[in-house]
């Protein structure tokens, strides 16, 4: 069977299977459709929220980051995971003590403010829709190259299946799909770093395998990696990093993490408040099988890579283009490894042509700059070929890719559309609306929401990728700040919190404009995007701490200089700290 | 509520394990994953040092067991204060 057809039939089997799952799971009542009746067992929404939160960009791109500069890159590792130590302690507990269905619902009730309602959607929209953008367009990449369509083509399947099951099934559909898709995404990624682990290193769990020795040097793996990228003139692969640098995107990390409301939202769909603890440890554990796979996979397949360009090591020839293997054919096509013989030798010379100490010896063996350009992303995908798997592993890794983005999609579709039903049309617009017209106002939001995400999908705006930084930087600086003094402050009253928010929200953005652009348009940035012009240094990736500082602030001092909150929203406050009285699974409210 | 002084105690009872959680999540992840890294060099893991292992797998392996922790140590004084869900 050739591979085409293997792509075929897994990814298909795999799509048959989150439909049927949305086909039995239909949504029948608001309850159901915001939160799955509350009756989502916390092991279940664990699996469930790692699927959630584990995009096309932890599945595909994180490895090959950290491949690309090693130690440094660990702040994605400890960031994307770490968050959830604070969403445990600080605010699924009582969120679920809270009882309703989305998150700037709370930020309304709590800061008895329709302002701050309405300010909440307005972050939470942004956040959602510039993470979607990039889940569609991973999942249309991922369908181009192993289904052999075309890239609108394989977004508009990707569509079509995502509108079955979310619009149908709602929540309660999302939840077991995205178990389903967490057991698929977690295979795809697990079988071929077993296999490579143990051809390297011979230990079966990856792991394990990247602090083992290298078996066919006999060195630990990692100082035998240290020793080929610094021959080629590379930073050493476990050499420090800068610490101001890595401690503030960190933290920007965890605390991005931590707001954002598609995470947050699967905390609502658990039984009980103490449900809501255990299930941010699973959540937490499914989501480090993959964690702590990723490094070695992405050690790994650095090391492989390079031993396949110079198969006699790092100071003997480099391999004859002619010579290539395989797989380097295949991502050729694609564009995102790209060959270009400078010296004109035939050979593949890849080594760093920008150190300063290495331009003598590149001189010295006729090297005429780097020649070869292999983009991060292609690391995951390709890693079975390296490795030489069969082809049913290759097929698994695009279902998995593509599992990993769908389920994304579908909860932060999940998020917006239940912020604008719920939110926007219930409680503003249309007060007196049925539960029957809300939860088809919920579908047909859902649906827009839908075709939204794949027309952005299609013409992805040039700024989507820096989109990202400011989807964390708000999700630190106005939500989550919001939520916690919500819960760990009686006196922060309505103006405080709204105007933190704002400031946070501004802050944030002009930041970020500063340096990448207004409303990220190229070209309109008011100083060039490089770190002699940060103020004190920081990223504007690795805002969002000083947004939520900045909000926090704010919200603090104008709450002390103006009225406390009224009583009942006090008692609000006690309530949501005590988890007697959470309420069994309900049906109606 | 009803009963002040008791919920008043609980809560005191919750900052506290939050603040400690907290203090032990910073460590191991800014403290031992970054800033005191260099500090802890002398320490070879596998091929490099423990502040490596710690920013690639020991900080995510604490922090799941901080969060078990807390879950089961939280249940426990839901309990002891009367305040569980039963």
């Amino acid at each position: 069977m050739d591979q085409y057809t293997l792509n075929l039939l897994v990814v298909g089997a795999s799509f048959a299977l989150y439909v049927g799952i949305a086909i039995w799971s239909r949504a029948g009542t608001t309850a159901e459709f915001y939160a799955a009746n509350r009756g989502v067992n916390p092991v279940m929404n664990g699996m469930a929220t790692a699927a959630d939160w584990m995009s096309a960009a932890s599945f595909i791109s994180m490895a090959g980051l950290i491949a690309a500069v090693g130690y440094g890159n660990s702040t994605y590792l400890m960031g994307w995971t770490g968050g959830y130590v604070l969403l445990a302690l600080l605010l699924a507990p009582y969120l679920r003590k809270f009882g309703k269905f989305t998150v700037p619902q709370f930020i309304g009730d709590r800061f008895y403010s329709q302002s701050a309602r309405l300010v909440a959607v307005v972050c939470l929209i942004v956040i959602s829709v510039t993470y979607v953008i990039g889940q569609m367009t991973g999942a249309g990449v991922a369908f181009s190259r192993f289904l052999e369509v075309s890239v609108s083509t394989g977004l508009w399947i990707a569509a079509a299946v995502v509108f079955v099951y979310a619009v149908l099934g709602g929540m309660k559909g999302i939840t077991y799909t995205q178990v389903a898709q967490y057991v698929v995404l977690i295979v795809a990624y697990t079988i071929p770093a077993i296999f490579i682990s143990l051809q390297l290193t011979g230990n079966p769990i990856p792991g394990l395998g990247l602090f083992s020795e290298h078996s066919a040097s006999g060195q630990p793996l990692l100082q035998k990696l240290d020793q080929v990228v610094t021959d080629l003139g590379f930073n050493a692969y476990t050499a420090q990093g800068s610490m101001l640098n890595m401690t503030l995107f960190t933290l920007s990390l965890m605390i991005g993490t931590a707001g954002l409301p598609h995470v947050i939202i699967r905390f609502f769909t658990v039984p009980k408040v103490a449900d809501a603890r255990w299930s941010a440890g699973w959540a937490l554990v499914f989501i480090a099988l993959l964690y702590l796979t990723a490094p070695a996979v992405g050690a790994m397949a650095r090391l492989n890579i390079i031993d396949t360009i110079f198969p006699g090591g790092p100071k003997a020839e480099a391999v004859l283009y002619e010579e290539r293997p395989n797989w380097m054919k295949n991502w050729e096509v694609t564009g995102l490894l790209k060959f270009t013989d400078k010296n004109g030798d035939g050979r593949i010379q890849y080594y760093n042509d920008k150190a300063a100490g290495f331009a003598s010896e590149a001189q010295a063996r006729g090297w005429n700059g780097n020649e070869l350009d292999i983009n991060n992303d292609i690391l995951v995908l390709a890693n079975p070929e390296i490795a030489q798997l069969p082809g049913w592993v290759i097929a698994l890794i695009a279902a998995g890719g593509l599992a990993a983005a769908l389920s994304t999609a579908a909860g932060l579709l999940l998020a917006i559309s239940s912020a604008i039903s719920h939110d926007l049309i219930k409680d503003w617009l249309k007060p007196d609306i049925s539960e029957k017209g809300e939860l088809m106002a919920a579908r047909v939001s859902m649906g827009g929401a839908i075709l939204v995400a794949t027309l952005l999908g299609l013409n992805p705006p040039g700024f989507a990728a820096q989109t990202v930084a400011l989807a964390f930087g708000l999700a630190a600086a106005t939500i989550f700040p919001a939520l916690m003094m919500g819960i760990f402050s009686k006196r922060i009253n309505s103006l405080g919190a709204t105007l933190g928010m704002i400031v946070g929200l501004v802050a944030t953005c002009l930041y970020l404009f500063t340096y990448l652009g207004w409303f990220f348009i190229a070209g309109t940035n008011m100083l060039e995007n490089v770190p002699a012009n940060y103020l004190f240094g920081i990223p504007p990736t690795a805002f969002g701490p000083i947004g939520a500082v900045l909000n926090f602030a704010v919200a603090y001092f104008v709450s002390m200089a103006t009225a406390a909150p009224p009583q009942s929203v006090q008692d609000l406050v006690e309530s949501i700290r005590i988890p007697r009285g959470a309420g069994a699974a309900t049906g109606h409210h | 509520m009803s009963d002040n002084s008791s919920s008043n105690a609980y809560w005191a009872a919750n900052k506290r394990i939050i603040y400690i959680s907290l203090v032990i999540w910073a460590v191991v992840s800014y403290g031992f994953g970054i800033i005191l890294r260099p500090m802890l060099s002398g320490i070879p893991v596998g091929g490099t040092d423990l502040g490596f292992w710690f920013a690639q797998q020991g900080s995510i392996i604490i922090f799941i067991a901080l969060i078990f922790y807390y879950a089961n140590y939280m249940n426990k004084i839901d309990r002891e204060f009367g305040v569980d869900e039963e």
